[in-house]
């Protein structure tokens, strides 16, 4: 048998609300393979029986000689409120690594776009890109994590009232400072990467965008998670897994219900 | 030593779990890494249809208390591209295969049936009772007529040993397993996901696209149990019992309710051992209390 994903007990080190309802929580553990790739996310289980299926939630950043991840997760549900209450040297059933994640290759100009609870998983990318990032972060109100990606490019920041960076949203802002890219990476809300999809085609821009769906399993036994992927078939696509076959796609393929 | 093993229709099984179809992805290649998948009784495979199906929009997943609704609507390749490409997956591994089988018309079961017979499956899954496809499927399962007619049409094709999977959504689930069983099934397995709904109050709308689908998981297991035990005394073709199956002490119930054997399904999206965690419960059971075969307590329950 190759193992390459497991569940495991993780370790709580860390648990720290961040923003209103968003929360930073590391957890560590001995048992991980740590053959990770930047979008790639966990399965987190309740210890509440009455909750049977896994929260997916994704990797903000990896710290492989340590054997520590790093998760940033929003409050949506009981399941995450639960993750919410552990504290340090609480311990939580987590199965790594799943999906598939970002390609790495570009070394020229990358764009990196987040929107909301979307943006933690481009932080371990922005860190493993090769090349220029700049980087468009768009939240609703409160923002997160802008020092840490300020480490790793240029940070443009819009909110929808303007409290925080400028007001308006994503795509604005890559209008506005844009001037040339290879590549755009992207994660966040369905209408935001919809934009995304269409600024790309709009510029020839290569794009990956990181896509949600509501997952039973998280490793692609219940086939729960379809999304549409264009395919050279009588069709002209096929559904397609997030959990397996993403959650990344090339946004040229990725259909989304008009 | 205990003896975990038994027949069915000339097909031995070297132990009672198997998975349940849809539950396993399509013929378990997700699991390779977690089990050994030789230590299966059987592999359920996915629903296969004639031609390849899309299954329904998402979201096709809702979690509720105790269980989870689906509404995949068997999502597959085709019988043609199972045959291709994922048999030889399959015949790698030292455990039968079961093949569950749908179809929108009579015709079209027939013709998965009969492209099934020259393969090394050892039986197929009739899914006359999947609550996720508008035609065929349940409409099946639900009428004791057509349940009865469509056994036998698929019968008198396969010669493949016939196992029936009934739906629960039915008045009396005793005459649909009369039915099928006069129709020349060989084995029965069930239940199907019982139908249901959850509705998001924030967003005041269905969490599945679908609006209705199948729930299972523990919540359904008291029901499957009832049904499993009515219908064992009901009719004399062996049943595969299934439904919220977590540990070795739920397929205890199940065969003390009556069922030959086992099926763990919506346990595996949770825990990708959970097969093999059923079937070592199974063996601390009869290690426990001193049982070397589980024939001794079959269907023990009046």
């Amino acid at each position: 048998m190759c193992v390459t994903k497991k569940k495991v007990i993780a370790k709580i080190l860390k648990n720290e609300i961040l923003v209103d309802n968003v929360y930073k929580m590391v957890v560590k553990s001995e048992e991980l393979i740590f053959d990770f790739k930047p979008g790639q996310f966990v399965n987190l289980y309740s210890k509440d029986k009455s909750m049977l299926l896994p929260r997916p939630i994704s990797v903000c950043e990896i710290d492989e000689e340590n054997k520590e991840i790093t998760l940033v997760f929003m409050v949506v549900g009981k399941g995450t409120e639960e993750f919410s209450r552990l504290r340090e040297n609480d311990e939580v059933y987590l199965m790594a690594f799943l999906g598939n994640g970002f390609d790495l290759e570009c070394e020229g100009e990358n764009i990196i776009v987040g929107g909301g609870v979307g943006t933690p998983p481009l932080l371990e990318l922005a860190k493993r890109l090769k090349g220029n990032n700049k980087i468009f972060l768009g939240f609703r109100k409160d923002v997160y994590l802008i020092d840490e990606f300020k480490k790793y490019g240029e940070v443009y920041v819009a909110t929808e009232d303007g409290e925080h960076g400028e007001k308006g949203n994503v795509i604005d802002l890559m209008n506005k400072y844009v001037e040339k890219a290879d590549r755009i990476y992207s994660c966040g809300p369905k209408g935001m990467l919809k934009a995304v999809k269409e600024y790309a085609a709009n510029n020839k821009i290569e794009a990956y965008l990181s896509l949600e769906e509501r997952m039973g399993c998280g490793f692609g036994a219940c086939v729960g998670c379809a999304v549409k992927i264009k395919e050279d078939n009588d069709k002209g696509y096929k559904n397609k897994k997030v959990c397996v076959d993403g959650p990344v796609f090339k946004a040229c393929e990725v259909m989304f219900d008009e | 030593m205990s003896n975990l093993g038994f027949n069915i229709a000339g097909v031995e099984f070297k132990n009672p779990v198997m998975t349940a179809s849809g539950t396993f992805g399509s013929v378990g290649k997700e699991f390779e890494q977690f089990i050994d998948l030789s230590s299966l009784g059987a592999i359920v495979v996915k629903g296969i249809s004639l031609d390849p199906w899309d299954g329904n929009n998402s979201p096709r997943i809702a979690e509720t208390y105790g269980g989870m609704i689906n509404s995949v609507g068997l999502q597959n390749d085709g019988v043609d591209n199972f045959i291709k490409n994922d048999m030889k997956f399959l015949q790698k591994h030292d455990t039968n295969i079961i093949v569950n089988i749908a179809g929108k018309t009579v015709d079209e079961y027939k013709e998965v049936a009969r492209r099934l017979n020259d393969t090394d499956i050892d039986m197929i899954e009739l899914n006359i009772s999947c609550p996720n496809v508008k035609e065929g499927g349940v409409a099946f399962g639900t009428n004791a007529l057509m349940a009865e007619s469509i056994t036998k049409e698929v019968k008198s094709v396969t010669n493949k040993p016939l196992i029936v999977k009934l739906s629960p959504n039915v008045t009396d689930i005793t005459e649909i397993a009369r039915a099928v069983e006069n129709g020349g099934a060989d084995c029965i397995s069930m239940i199907n996901t019982l139908i249901g709904m959850k509705i998001d109050i924030h967003r005041r709308k269905p969490v599945l696209f679908n609006k209705i689908g199948g729930l299972s998981g523990p919540a359904i297991k008291p029901v499957a149990i009832r049904m499993v035990h009515q219908v064992s005394k009901t009719v004399k073709i062996p049943i595969i019992g299934m439904g919220g199956i977590m540990n070795g002490e739920d397929a205890i119930e199940f065969i003390m309710a009556g069922a030959t054997g086992v099926a763990v399904g919506t346990a595996n999206l949770i825990n990708p051992t959970a097969t093999m965690d059923v079937l070592d419960g199974i063996k601390k059971y009869m290690n426990d209390y001193n049982i070397t075969d589980l024939s001794s307590i079959r269907g023990i329950i009046d």
